[in-house]
């Protein structure tokens, strides 16, 4: 009994010794240790590559035309014929959701990601060089955060006119603020620690120490952020959209999709829970995913 | 011993606070010959560290060097621009903390940190930084020295992560060394390996100036002594001169704090009253207000640094030429 408990203690030390003296890691062991570590991740990461193939075979995988109408069969009920139903124009839900998984999942993740890098690098230089850097930067942050973000995003679309690029920049410009916030106030923290100390001692520059030190080390935060803007950023389309600035009917976005389907919310509730649903699983996908990765990334997570 | 490493005249830190201007470094002159080990004791707070972030030139805003100059192997460096400087940092001078748990970038490996240093200031590949530093590892006595580049920090135990950071400090093979504190979280064998390879360094020709509260560690390694008060020198003499006949009250009262075992039921001495503020300072000596011995021109006329004999100065009115009361 105690000999098997032994051999166990054993076993284990040799596993810890064995991860903690490890080699440089490829791709590969990478998604094997989130497989391990974090299955939720691996299914996230499985179901948005899903939703991106299906969003690009979309003309594959259904018979009918992203605006083809078919008057006679209004609001019909989700049946063999139309899987997900019909919509008030008799168009096809479940082609609409498919194609506009292409606007949808585009305006999520590129204005996240262009905020996150354009916030990201505006935060650590407004942070670490302070001065007139950082006043500039922060009270252009603060006139950006002073607007409603409904309002601002707005103002931004009437004065570039619609268009999916202008959306993308839109966003972008009105999300960019709150990654800057967050950033700078981590880049004040970092910048006095003590690597960063020591690399400025080893006679590192300023540029290399923002890259190289401080903004891996905000790598966890600015995972986050990004897995939260990109709800934020379709959820905002789908209003422009509505209000007539973003993207325009009969062209397909989840948003427009759900503000259309409101309206019928009673009859045909089907319009609504179809694009509703891919919505919330994206954003899932998403935020599971960057836990995920969070978990693999971060080497001080790796303890266990 | 004639070159001098590094040289320090008359240095001044300034930092302006809403009460007027502090001096946490004043007139600070200090020299560390070429192979030598030089230490500057004293209590926290009294200008140690300040003095070594001078040199580096690292003071953080809105503390400046106000007075003057620094000479690295007979370079004046403060008045140097900071793109040279920077070059100077790592190549010729370097410096390691003391607290090595947080020193060490936390998302880099060890290995690659100090490899990056290596690309810093010399032209050579990748392989070649990790080659070097994989042998500057071995030289610093981190076992399995291969393995250890790629781990993390936080895969490392205190005395590792210092060695990796002295590792990180001498890889360009600088002139000089300053370690602020380098012992001082490590418990006493790892700080027994450290302290021993610090002078193995020194063999090797790297000056070290140390800086340390612990006189234990000052006693064992270095070679001559700066005991600093409030942000001035108030003695100086070769270790082995200054721990037989310290002449400074302030350096008595700091021998006589240190624990004993043989002395067993006496209680431990301590110095009476704390250091002051540096903002209210006396006029005289500012030792004068715990001082035992203090005399009335003490509390009004700042005493000389004078030389009680070759190679001892003292700032004292009661011992130095100053003037015995």
């Amino acid at each position: 009994m105690i000999l098997t408990r032994r051999k166990q203690a054993e076993q284990a030390m040799d596993i810890a010794l064995q991860s903690q003296i490890g080699e440089e890691e490829r791709f590969g062991d990478l998604m094997r240790r989130m497989a391990r570590e974090n299955k939720t991740a691996v299914i996230s990461f499985f179901i948005i590559i899903l939703m991106i193939l299906a969003a690009a075979a979309a003309p594959l995988l259904t018979p009918y035309g992203e605006n083809e109408m078919d008057l006679m069969h209004r609001l019909s009920a989700p049946s063999a014929e139309h899987l997900l139903g019909t919509d008030e124009g008799g168009r096809d839900v479940l082609t609409r959701l498919l194609y506009g998984a292409r606007v949808s999942l585009l305006i999520g993740v590129v204005p996240a990601l262009l905020s996150l890098i354009l916030g990201a690098v505006l935060g650590v230089i407004a942070g670490y060089r302070g001065g007139i850097a950082d006043a500039v930067i922060m009270r252009l942050a603060d006139v950006t955060l002073a607007f409603p973000s409904m309002l601002l995003a707005m103002v931004i679309m009437y004065a570039l006119g619609g268009g999916i690029l202008n959306v993308f920049l839109t966003l972008t410009l009105v999300n960019w603020a709150n990654v800057s916030r967050v950033v700078r106030a981590q880049t004040l923290q970092l910048k006095n620690s003590e690597f960063a100390e020591a690399a400025r001692i080893t006679g590192v520059s300023g540029g290399k120490i923002m890259r190289r030190h401080i903004l891996p080390n905000c790598l966890p935060t600015l995972l986050v952020l990004f897995t939260l803007n990109i709800p934020a950023s379709i959820l905002t389309e789908s209003s422009l959209s509505f209000l007539g600035l973003g993207i325009q009917p009969p062209n397909a976005s989840w948003g427009l999709m759900i503000n259309t389907g409101r309206q019928y919310l009673y009859n045909a509730p089907w319009l609504c829970f179809a694009p509703g649903a891919a919505i919330m699983l994206t954003v899932l996908g998403f935020n599971f995913l960057g836990n995920g990765l969070l978990d693999v990334l971060d080497p001080r997570q790796k303890k266990q | 011993m004639d070159t001098k490493t590094l040289e320090i005249r008359n240095l001044t830190v300034s930092i302006p606070t809403d009460r007027g201007v502090i001096k946490p470094v004043n007139d600070v002159s200090l020299e560390v010959p070429a192979g030598s080990i030089v230490g500057i004791v004293g209590e926290s707070g009294c200008g140690k560290s300040m003095t070594a972030r001078a040199v580096m030139g690292l003071i953080r805003y809105p503390g400046k060097v106000t007075g003057g100059s620094v000479f690295l192997d007979g370079r004046e460096i403060t008045a140097m621009p900071e793109r040279e400087r920077r070059k100077l940092r790592g190549a010729e001078m370097s410096m390691i903390f003391q607290e090595p748990m947080t020193s060490l970038n936390p998302v880099i490996r060890a290995g690659k940190q100090v490899a990056e240093a290596v690309r810093l200031h010399t032209d050579c590949s990748r392989e070649e930084a990790k080659a070097r530093t994989i042998a500057m590892f071995r030289e610093v006595e981190i076992p399995e020295a291969e393995a250890r580049y790629s781990c993390y920090p936080h895969e490392l135990s205190g005395g590792l992560r210092q060695r990796v950071m002295i590792a990180m400090a001498m890889i360009c093979k600088p002139k000089l060394l300053i370690a602020d504190e380098p012992t001082t979280a490590l418990d006493v064998t790892v700080e027994a390996q450290i302290l021993a390879l610090l002078e193995r360094l020194r063999d090797a020709g790297t000056s070290v100036l140390i800086i340390s509260h612990n006189l234990g560690v000052i006693a064992r390694i270095c070679d001559y002594v700066y005991v600093m008060y409030t942000g001035r020198i108030v003695e100086q003499a070769e270790t082995s001169v200054i721990f037989e006949k310290p002449e400074h009250p302030y350096t008595r009262g700091l021998f006589r704090a240190v624990t004993s075992l043989r002395e067993g039921r006496d209680p431990l001495e301590t110095i009476p009253g704390q250091v002051p503020k540096l903002r209210h300072l006396p006029e005289g000596c500012s030792f004068s207000l715990r001082c035992g011995e203090c005399t009335e021109q003490c509390g009004t006329i700042l005493p000389e640094l004078a030389e009680t004999e070759p190679g001892h100065r003292v700032r004292c009115h009661r011992t130095g030429k100053g003037g015995a009361a």
